[in-house]
This record gives structure tokens, C-alpha cells and sequence, in this order.
């Protein structure tokens, strides 16, 4: 603390003599000195407000995220160039204006950080601090590493006017041009409100601190005075709107130091780029493991519920599931496992929640989780206890067509290897939507609770005998509600105990390492969003 | 010995152990025990279909139910049925396996029982005295005996409905619960007031008779370590009983089984005060949850020796054959949490489990496995745990590495319990009586409390477990287009938070193993790292402990089992342990005005509604779980807000019940 403010002193001497004509300091000693006063940010003043808020600054975070030593940092001495509202005083110039950006290692892996300064100029957005962004970006695709994010910013400088607007658009393309090539972090550790909000959105996971975090497109005041909702920050835009009712967001953690080891864990499982494999981390817990309580776990009623993620649990590596938007559209379950060490993404259906019916909304996020898996190389494992789609005007006026046929498409569409377990029940079209078969699955298994069927008994008996069958739906359940119809047309691949489930699959997946499969040539798919 | 068996259970034990053990199964009703295993109807159908030749009654349920002896002797058939987890269920009709209907009869009968007793020169408790019909009648008993009075259902075994009084007060309040508990456990709501004896310890014969008139006593179980009356930790023999002390609670055993004309195998409850004076409690005319220890000792098979008693056959044994070898110790193992009140019943999925028996000289008698559910039906026991040894201190020395080496997730359970009693000094000693739970532990149990050494080694092995994490965690098989950088870093400075302290921990590799300076101490950790395995052998500068590492994340926390408490961690490096503290306080709910329901149950009854004003102290509902009633409370004064629940609603652990303003 001592040695910050005898910095400050030092600095504003050298001002002082720049001002008077004096001969300014030799070079290698300036050069310290903007080091230095770049290291410090807004100042100790704002660096304290910072803490006070519960925020670390962006120097502390990048130090927390990447692996000891490992930060090179690049543009420490760009400035901002505005010259307009008293902005081109010394004063006001910031080494590094008000973003920290260069590149780093997560457990050994490259990554490219950009971390906003709150401290200088509540972290806003100049031309100076977007052209930073973008240089990392431009790197990060052309090497193939990752871009993370770390986003606390008051949103566009507004005395630089539309260079700041001009600002965003440079990143907002970057992120489009990135988008499928390398993985985009985004993480919201302070406010980012307006055109911010885009960048995050166009990344392929975004996630925010509890308590300290925002995100909107308008705040509440100007909510107020257009619409005259009353609402908080925390409501319009907190870590629980946005991970619980909007789904903008895919998780949320505590605080900032949970989020950033969260977010070295969740880095493991990434490839570094579309053009890398899956990682495949080192793994104690054996391939070969039968997992028992399987056999038991789907209930003799049809009609009982049972947790999905137990089954996931139990499957993967050391239990580790990294479930992304475990909050938002629940009836589906979302995430990041291992599978003898290899990184897979999971999809499963949860009977827990709304009878695990697809809807809207866990058909769009069952489908962009499915295409991130698919752009990057990460075999998707598909659990199926699906009852169909959820019937209602709510669902039909919502566009159901529409976003159902997004999970359908990104599921239709994925390369990568493609493992599929009915659980139980696979009914109508959704058992078609839910990695089937028909999709190019690669190995598809029925566990024998599986029912593959156009519908439950009940309605099909309906249909076919107007209700004037005694024994129809006996006759119905004896037919359908089991594994055989599916498996004698080869629309399963065979009919597998639960306990095996485990070793089927880490067999299936080194076998599939190697699968190549390609679509026609286009320029790009018309996904229908 | 070549008996084909036939088990019953219910729904929700369609999977159970005992069912695929069987070789058939028949399902007797739904999950609640007067619809399955308490339904003799249903049950009696079931022996008439599979045409069962005997039924063993395992313990509990039917076990002592005369009228089900009965109904077996009147009715026809022919194979052994087999009862529930533990549970195992006789005539030229169907063979009852236990003893005639007019011994279970008398036994069962807590009253008739003492008188018999008394006139077979047993020794028997003073101050007995007869069937309570309301509150004032039991004031005026407990008075006329004395206090302190206990108060039980007369019908009940063991602790349940077992209440002790010290004032009319309190008389009044064990006279409601217990003809409660009474009448919805055994739908027999009388109730049995006598002497309650200060101190005293639990000690029971195993007597095993024929029907010959032949009876043996197959010496003692040491059964004094008990919470709410309930058995926690049994052996055999009992460190407090000289050969004469035995052989006089011995013969009067059996004087009383030939008195009744005892046949099958059955137990003898005495209360031991501190002078050896004992007294006839009552006799459990059925097989005891607490029988393997007998067996462990003695070498006979109970079970076995029940099943050829049935079918008429003398004993194969005289009472000089019957030897004490080695020592046997059980330890009741539960789905309950010890922290409230020496244990609450706590539900879920097993999601794993491990039982220890690769350890020597184990035997783990269970219904459960992997992925079984521990549901409210049931009493919550999750195992009966056995270890043998040549002498006393080597089976305590099995029973401690057993309880380490036990994984029990998914649910809560008392292993942490256990392990503290068998290590305890007093009962190492063998100073014990029934009391030893309240006594030892005052302010409820709370875990291992960890001396500086002990602290030491647990911050250890945690910091040892997250560098080998963190180390795994950069280790990616395969060749990658950029390369990996390789940390060459060989020393971490952590920052543990353990309890209120947090401690400095440095930690340095030298090849598998780590060197961890903690508090000054320099302590070398080693271990084969696995880290998917629950069970972890760890090597402390020499000292050998098996831990379990129940969870982890990434920000750090762990919690990890360590001499049977499982202790909540938080390891951060130096560098962000030192930011945290500008880590926001995250507002802690407000508890007291929030009533929760502390265990998975059934509301029995609700004795507020909103707006109610209500005192600190004041029942304000009663749940009911396994068969036990607790009486919520409130935490403070105030007006009711909100009331969540009503009587008959299903609650989950947590669930809120009521609210205060």
C-alpha cells in the first residue's frame, strides 16, 4: 500500500514537470512508470470501491483464472484517443485504458483473456479498449485457442460517440467469425447493459457472479420511464433471471472467486479449437465398472418419476458433471461428463420435471448445447425417457413447430459420435427428435424398461378401437411397451442391461474416436430459429 | 440346509435384497406395514398359494404376534417362507418357527410374563404394577411406585414407546405419547408402568429350548449402549459379568423358558444394576437383531437351530458344549443422522455403498445395496455390522477399520457415531450402562472432536488430496496441437479453512509423496492418489488411515470422512484465500421464526393455525418418521404466520412446516 502511494506521488511529478516544459524523464524509467501505473488501473481509490462492491479487479481475476506466472500481457500501454470533454488530459489517461488483455495457460492449456477494468472509467467501452479485444480475438482464431471473457464494463464510453458503437461492432463480428471455430467464454462479474449485452450472447456460454452481476438491454430507469415497470436490477437482469427464467445466461456462481475456478474446471473440458479433439484427461475410475443400481433404478410404474441425473451420476467419470442451465428448462438435462477420461456432452431427458416432455424452451436448449457439442468435437451421449412433446396453446402459439425442430435439426445435423440409451419411453416424435436411429445415431440402445411407441397405450387404443376393445390395451402394451419392435427393425442396436451401460459406451467411444462423416457442401445450414 | 425359501415383501421392496435371495417372491401389499407385512391375510394367502411347509418371522412385524402363530397352526400347506429384509417367517398345518402360541402368548404379555417369572424364581423389578387406562390412573401408579417410573406399551418389544418419567408431569406427557405410539405401532394401545432402574445396564440371555423340555442359555449380549432405548452397539460376551453372575442369569433363563415350555430360540432381558443385581425385564420370544454376536462366540447358527427345533428335532448340544470364544461386537449401523439427538431418521437413495468386507473377521448382515432406497415405511437400519476377534480389543480394533472402510452415500448415517463410542475410554474400559450416550455426550453428539495431532493430519492429507488433484488436472493423455505447458512447480502455499480456524499449508512433491508443513510440523503424506475410488489409504509419517472423500468442487470445498466425522474443508491457494476476503457475506436466513421439518416424515398433527400466538418451547406440530413421533417446537415467542402443513401430509427433510412472524 506504502509503495502505491509514493507511485502516485512520482507520477503526479512527472505530470507536473510535463506540463512546465521540463525534459521528461529518460525512457527505460517512463517505461516503468506506465507499467506501474497501468498495474494500478483507475487507482487505489477505485481498486478499494471495487472490493467494497465484493469485485475483485481485473488483474486479480485474470491472476485467479490462468495458471501461476503464466499471464503475457499484451497493449499495457494503449490509450484511449479521444480528445473531446477534457478526456486528452494527462489526467485521464490510463496505460491500458480499461480493459486487460493477452493470453495465458489453464492447467497447461492456452486461453486468451480479456478482463474489463472497472476501475478506469467504470470499465467502458473506447475504441482503444474494443481494438484490444479484437487483436486477442484475431490471435486466438488464427492460433485456435479459446477467448474468455471476463466482462464488467458500464457499457459504451459515451464521450467517444460512435467510435465506442463502432467498438462493439468490431467484437460483435469477431465473435460471429470465431463462433464454431474456437470456444467463446463469456463471464459477467459486473454490470454490462446495452449493445454490451451482444457480445456475451453471441459467445457459447455465458455465465454471471450472483449478487454482482447484470445484464440487460435497458435499465430499470429507462424501463420506468418507458413502460412504467418497477423493477430492480437484480430482477430485470440477475444471476436468478437470467439462469432461471430468460435462459440468457447458462450458470451462475457465489462470487468471483467461485465463478473463476469454476471456470478453470469447466475449461478442461473444452477442446481448444474445432480443430482439436475432445480432451481426454487422465482417469482413475475404471472403464469397465458395472454400475448395479442400474438395473433397478427406472420404476416398475410407468407413471413413477425417477432423477436422470442420477443415471448420468452414476454412468460418467468420478460422478463429475458439469451440468450447463441446471436452473432453466429442467425437464431436460444439459452438460459436460467424461467418459474414461474423454470429455462428452450429455443429453437426457428428466422424467422429474414436467414428466421430461420436450417444450420450447428445453428444445432450444437441448439444441444449442447439442450444436456447441457438435462444433467442437465432443461425443454426445443421449439418455431417452421422453413422453412426447407438450400438447397446449401456450406451446403452439409459442412456435413448438419451430423450436422443437431446432433440437431435431442440431441433433440431425451433429458429426460426431453419437450414443443413444432409451431408458423407458420414447414416444411419437419425440422419440425421432431425441437422437434416434433415423438422425445417423452410431449406436443406439434400449434398456429392457424401453417402450419405443407411437404413443402411451392408452391414447393409441384410443385411436385404433374407438374404446371398443376390452383387451386392447393389453394387447397394445404386450406389443409396444418393450424394446422387441424397435430392435427387430434394427432401430436400436441392442437391448443392453442397465449395469453394462457404462462399459458399452467407453467401448463404443474408442471405437468411434476415429468416425468421419461429412454432409453435402453448403455454405451454411438454414437451422429454422 | 437345503430349504427352498419364498419371501414377502411389499412394493417398494420389489428389489430387495431378500426377494432375489429367495427363491420366489410374492408381493403381500403397499409400502405401509399394516397393508403388507403386517397383513396377515395377505400373507396367509401367500403361504396357502406357494404352499409353504414353515414360516420364519425373522424379528419385528409378526415375530411375536400370537394370533399370526395361531392362524398358521389352524391353516394347511407345504416350503420356507421367508419375511422382509431381516425378516425371516410353523404345523403339520404350516410350522410356526419360534415357539408355541401359548409361550408368546405369556411373554408378550408384559404383566402375565413377571408374574410367570416371579413364580419361576426369577428375579424380577419392584414396584410392578398393572394396565393404565387414562393419565390420572398413571399419575396415581407412578406415585404409588415411586419415581423414576417407566412407561411402555405393553404389547411393544424393545425401546419403542418407552418413556421415563421423574414427576407426574412428565407421567402424563409419556402416558399420551406412549398409548399413541402404542396404539398406532402394535393397534394395542395398553400400557405397562413400573420402576425405573437408575444406571443400570442392558445384559440378555440367548436361551435356545426344544420341544423336548431340553433348554439351554447360550450366554450373555452386553446390549447397554442404546439411544432412546433403541440398541446402537451390542457384543458378547459382557466385560461386566463374572462366571458366577452369568451362570445365575443363565439358569434363571432358562428356569423361566421351561417354565412356559419354551421352544426355538429366545431372549431374556435383564437390567445388571452396578452391584450385579439383576432383574428380569422381559423375555423376546423371537430371533434378536443382536443374535450374530451369540453366534460369533458360541458357533452355533441360531437360525438353523431355530429351523431344526421346528421340525421336532432335540437339541444337538449340551450346556457344557456351549464355549465363549473370542469377542464379538455389533454395531447397529442407521440411515439417520447422529447430530440430532443421537440420531433423526434421514431418507434417500443410496447412490453408494460398499460394505467392509474385505476387512478380516467382518460380517455384514444387510437387505440393501447400491442404489436401494431408504424410504419413511421402514425402520431405518441400513446394517447390522460384525466384527470377531480372540479378544475384546482386537474385535474393537476390526470395528474401527470396518466403520472407515464402510461407504455409505446418498444418505445420512451414524457410522460417525459408532466409531466414537467403540474408541470411547469408557467403553474400552467397559464402563458402560444404558445412560452412556447422554452422559458421554451432554449436548447431543458432535463428532470427532480432533486433538492438535489429529487436526494436523486431517489438513494434511486434505492439502496432499487437492495438490494430487490440481497435479491430475494438468494431465491430458494424447498429443496436442499446442503443446501443454508443463508446470514445472513442485511447492503450493494453501490456505485450509477447517472448523472456525484456517490454517497455512505448504505443501511439496517429492515423488508420490508430499511433504506438508502445517502449524510448524513437518508431515509426510503418502497414498496411491486414486482419486475415484471412495475409499482412500493414506500413510501420515507412518500412521495408516483409510478417509473417504465424500465431495469435492471446484472452489475448493471438500468434505472428507476422517476417524468416522465426516469435516466440511475449504482449500484455497494463498493467493485466493487472501482476495476472499472481499468475497460479499452472502445473508444467512433467519431460522427461528422458520420451523422445519428436521426429518423426512408424516405430519401426525398440527396444534397451531395462523395467527395463533404460541411460547418458546410450545408444540406446534407432530411428525411422525419410522414409527417414532417427535414433538416440533418453537424456537421463540411470537405469532404464527403460516401454517405449510396439516396432519397426514408427507414432509420431506427441511421442508418448511410453520412460520413465525
Amino acid at each position: 500500500m506504502a509503495a502505491v502511494r509514493v507511485l502516485r506521488r512520482a507520477l503526479g511529478l512527472c505530470r507536473g514537470r510535463a506540463a512546465s516544459g521540463a525534459r521528461p524523464p529518460p525512457v527505460p524509467q517512463r517505461i516503468e512508470e506506465k507499467r506501474r501505473a497501468a498495474l494500478l488501473g483507475g487507482g487505489q481509490a477505485r481498486i478499494d470501491a471495487q472490493h467494497k462492491r465484493g469485485k475483485l479487479t481485473a488483474r486479480e481475476r485474470i491472476l485467479l483464472l490462468l495458471d501461476p506466472d503464466s499471464f503475457d500481457e499484451y497493449d499495457m500501454f494503449v490509450e484511449h484517443r479521444c480528445a473531446d470533454f477534457g478526456m486528452d488530459s494527462s489526467k485521464n489517461k490510463y496505460p491500458g485504458d480499461s480493459v486487460v488483455t493477452g493470453r495465458g495457460r489453464i492447467n497447461g492449456r492456452l486461453a486468451y483473456v480479456f478482463s474489463q477494468d472497472f476501475t478506469v472509467f467504470g470499465g467502458s467501452l473506447s475504441g482503444a479498449h474494443a481494438q484490444k479485444i479484437c487483436k486477442i480475438m484475431d490471435q486466438a482464431a488464427m492460433v485456435g485457442a479459446p477467448v474468455i471473457g471476463l466482462n464488467d464494463s458500464g457499457g459504451a464510453r459515451i464521450q467517444e460517440g460512435v467510435e465506442s458503437l463502432a467498438g462493439y461492432a468490431d467484437i460483435f463480428l469477431r465473435n460471429v467469425l470465431c463462433s464454431g471455430v474456437v470456444p467463446q467464454i463469456s463471464l459477467i462479474m459486473g454490470p454490462c447493459a446495452g449493445g454490451a449485452v451482444y457480445s456475451p450472447a453471441l459467445t457459447d456460454f455465458t455465465f454471471m457472479v450472483k449478487d454482482t452481476s447484470y445484464l440487460f438491454i435497458t435499465g430499470p430507469d429507462v424501463v420506468k420511464s418507458v413502460t412504467n415497470e418497477e423493477v430492480t436490477q437484480e430482477q430485470l437482469g440477475g444471476a436468478k433471471t437470467h439462469t432461471a427464467v430468460s435462459g440468457v445466461a447458462h450458470r451462475a456462481f457465489e462470487n468471483d472467486i467461485d465463478a473463476l475456478l469454476n471456470l478453470r474446471e469447466f475449461f478442461n473440458y473444452l477442446p481448444l479449437s474445432n480443430r482439436d479433439p475432445a480432451p481426454v484427461c487422465e482417469c482413475h475410475d475404471p472403464s469397465d465398472r458395472p454400475v448395479p443400481e442400474l438395473d433397478t433404478i427406472v420404476p416398475s410404474e410407468s407413471a413413477k418419476a425417477y432423477d436422470m441425473l442420477d443415471i448420468i451420476h452414476s454412468i460418467v467419470d468420478e460422478r463429475e458433471f458439469f451440468e450447463i442451465m441446471p436452473s432453466y428448462a429442467r425437464n431436460i438435462v444439459v452438460g459436460f461428463a467424461r467418459m474414461n477420461g474423454r470429455t462428452v456432452g450429455i443429453v437426457g431427458n428428466q422424467p422429474k420435471v414436467a414428466s421430461g416432455c420436450l417444450d420450447i424452451n428445453s428444445s432450444v436448449k437441448g439444441a444449442r448445447f447439442v450444436r456447441f457439442c457438435d462444433a467442437f468435437n465432443i461425443p454426445l451421449i443421449t439418455f431417452v425417457d421422453v413422453p412426447g412433446f407438450l400438447p397446449g396453446t401456450a406451446q403452439e402459439y409459442g412456435g413448438i413447430i419451430r423450436h422443437g425442430a431446432k433440437l431435431l435439426f442440431a441433433f440431425a445435423e451433429a458429426t460426431v459420435p453419437k450414443i443413444t440409451v432409451i431408458t423407458r419411453k420414447a414416444y411419437g416424435g419425440a422419440y425421432d427428435v431425441m437422437s434416434s436411429k433415423h438422425l445417423r445415431g452410431d449406436v443406439n440402445y434400449a434398456w429392457p424398461t424401453a417402450e419405443v411407441a407411437v404413443m402411451g397405450a392408452k391414447g393409441a387404443v384410443q385411436i385404433i378401437f374407438r374404446g371398443k376393445e376390452a383387451n386392447a390395451e393389453e394387447e397394445y402394451v404386450d406389443k409396444f411397451a418393450n424394446p422387441f419392435p424397435a430392435a427387430i427393425r434394427g432401430f436400436v442396436d441392442d437391448i443392453i442391461q442397465p449395469s453394462t451401460t457404462r462399459t458399452r459406451i467407453c467401448h463404443d467411444l474408442d471405437v468411434l474416436a476415429s468416425k468421419s462423416q461429412s454432409s453435402p457442401w453448403k455454405k451454411h445450414a438454414n437451422i429454422p430459429l | 440346509m437345503g430349504i427352498k425359501t419364498v419371501a414377502i415383501h411389499s412394493d417398494v421392496d420389489t428389489n430387495a435384497v431378500h426377494v432375489k435371495m429367495a427363491d420366489e417372491a410374492v408381493c403381500v401389499g403397499p409400502a405401509p406395514t399394516s397393508k403388507s407385512y403386517l397383513n396377515m391375510d395377505a400373507i396367509m394367502e401367500v403361504i396357502r398359494k406357494t404352499r409353504a411347509q414353515a414360516v420364519h418371522p425373522g424379528y419385528g412385524f409378526l415375530s411375536e404376534n400370537k394370533e399370526f402363530a395361531r392362524r398358521l397352526l389352524l391353516s394347511e400347506s407345504s416350503q420356507l417362507l421367508y419375511e422382509t429384509p431381516f425378516h425371516l417367517i410353523a404345523s403339520e398345518g404350516v410350522t410356526f418357527i419360534g415357539p408355541d402360541t401359548h409361550a408368546i402368548q405369556a411373554m408378550g404379555d408384559k404383566i402375565e410374563s413377571k408374574l410367570l417369572a416371579k413364580n419361576a424364581k426369577v428375579n424380577t423389578i419392584p414396584g410392578f404394577d398393572g394396565v393404565v387406562k387414562d393419565a390420572d390412573e398413571a399419575v396415581r401408579i407412578a406415585r404409588e411406585i415411586g419415581y423414576p417410573v417407566m412407561i411402555k406399551a405393553s404389547a411393544g418389544g424393545g425401546g419403542k414407546g418407552m418413556r421415563i418419567a421423574w414427576d407426574d408431569e412428565e407421567t402424563r406427557e409419556g402416558f399420551r405419547f406412549s398409548s399413541q405410539e402404542a396404539a398406532s405401532s402394535f393397534g394395542d394401545d395398553r400400557l405397562l408402568i413400573e420402576k425405573f432402574i437408575d444406571n443400570p445396564r442392558h445384559i440378555e440371555i440367548q436361551v435356545l429350548a426344544d420341544k423336548h423340555g431340553n433348554a439351554l442359555w447360550l450366554n450373555e449380549r452386553e446390549c447397554s449402549i442404546q439411544r432412546r432405548n433403541q440398541k446402537v452397539v451390542e457384543e458378547a460376551p459382557s466385560t461386566f459379568l463374572d462366571p458366577e453372575t452369568r451362570r445365575a442369569m443363565g439358569e434363571q433363563a432358562v428356569a423361566l423358558a421351561k417354565a412356559v415350555k419354551y421352544s426355538s430360540a429366545g431372549t431374556v432381558e435383564f437390567l445388571v444394576d452396578s452391584s450385579k443385581n439383576f432383574y428380569f425385564l422381559e423375555m423376546n420370544t423371537r430371533l434378536q437383531v443382536e443374535h450374530p454376536v451369540t453366534e460369533c462366540i458360541t458357533g452355533l447358527d441360531l437360525v438353523q437351530e431355530m429351523i431344526r427345533v421346528a421340525k421336532g428335532y432335540p437339541l444337538r448340544h449340551k450346556q457344557a458344549d456351549i464355549p465363549i470364544n473370542g469377542w464379538a461386537v455389533e454395531c447397529r449401523v442407521y440411515a439417520e443422522d447422529p447430530y440430532k439427538s443421537f440420531g433423526l431418521p434421514s431418507i434417500g437413495k443410496l447412490s453408494q455403498y460398499q460394505e467392509p468386507l474385505h476387512v478380516p473377521s467382518v460380517r455384514v448382515d444387510s437387505g440393501i445395496q447400491q442404489g436401494s432406497d431408504i424410504s419413511i415405511y421402514y425402520d431405518p437400519m441400513i446394517s447390522k455390522l460384525i466384527t470377531y476377534g480372540s479378544n475384546r480389543a482386537e474385535a474393537l480394533k476390526r470395528m474401527e477399520e470396518a466403520l472407515d472402510n464402510y461407504v455409505i452415500r446418498g444418505v445420512a448415517h451414524n457410522i460417525s457415531l459408532l466409531r466414537e463410542v467403540i474408541v470411547h475410554p469408557r467403553f474400552v474400559q467397559g464402563d458402560i450402562s444404558t445412560k452412556f450416550l447422554p452422559e458421554v455426550y451432554p449436548d447431543g453428539f458432535k463428532g470427532h472432536k480432533l486433538t492438535d495431532l489429529e487436526r494436523r493430519q486431517l489438513l494434511a492429507t486434505a492439502a496432499s488430496l487437492y495438490v494430487a488433484e490440481q497435479l491430475r488436472s494438468q494431465r491430458f493423455l494424447g498429443t496436442p496441437r499446442i503443446p501443454i505447458a508443463k508446470s514445472k512447480r513442485s511447492s503450493w502455499e494453501l490456505s485450509v479453512h477447517l472448523g472456525d480456524g484456517i490454517y497455512p499449508v505448504a505443501v511439496s512433491k517429492h515423488g508420490s509423496s508430499f511433504s506438508v508443513e502445517v502449524d510448524g510440523m513437518k508431515l509426510n503424506v503418502t497414498s496411491e492418489w486414486n482419486l475415484a475410488s471412495p475409499l482412500l489409504s493414506v500413510t501420515i509419517d507412518g500412521t495408516q488411515r483409510t478417509i473417504q472423500r465424500i465431495s469435492r468442487n471446484a472452489s475448493g470445498e471438500t468434505s472428507i470422512q476422517f476417524l468416522g466425522t465426516v469435516y466440511k474443508l475449504q482449500i484455497l491457494t494463498k493467493v485466493a484465500a487472501e482476495l476472499s476476503k472481499y468475497m460479499p457475506e452472502k445473508a444467512a436466513e433467519d431460522t427461528s421464526s422458520i420451523l422445519r421439518s428436521p426429518m423426512p416424515g408424516t405430519v401426525v398433527a398440527v396444534s397451531v393455525k395462523p395467527g395463533d400466538m404460541v411460547s418458546e418451547g410450545q408444540e406446534i406440530c407432530v411428525i411422525e418418521a419410522m414409527k417414532m413421533q417427535n414433538s416440533m417446537i418453537a424456537a421463540k415467542t411470537g405469532k404464527v404466520k403460516a401454517v405449510h402443513c396439516k396432519a397426514g401430509d408427507t414432509v420431506g427433510e427441511e421442508d418448511l412446516l410453520v412460520e413465525l412472524e
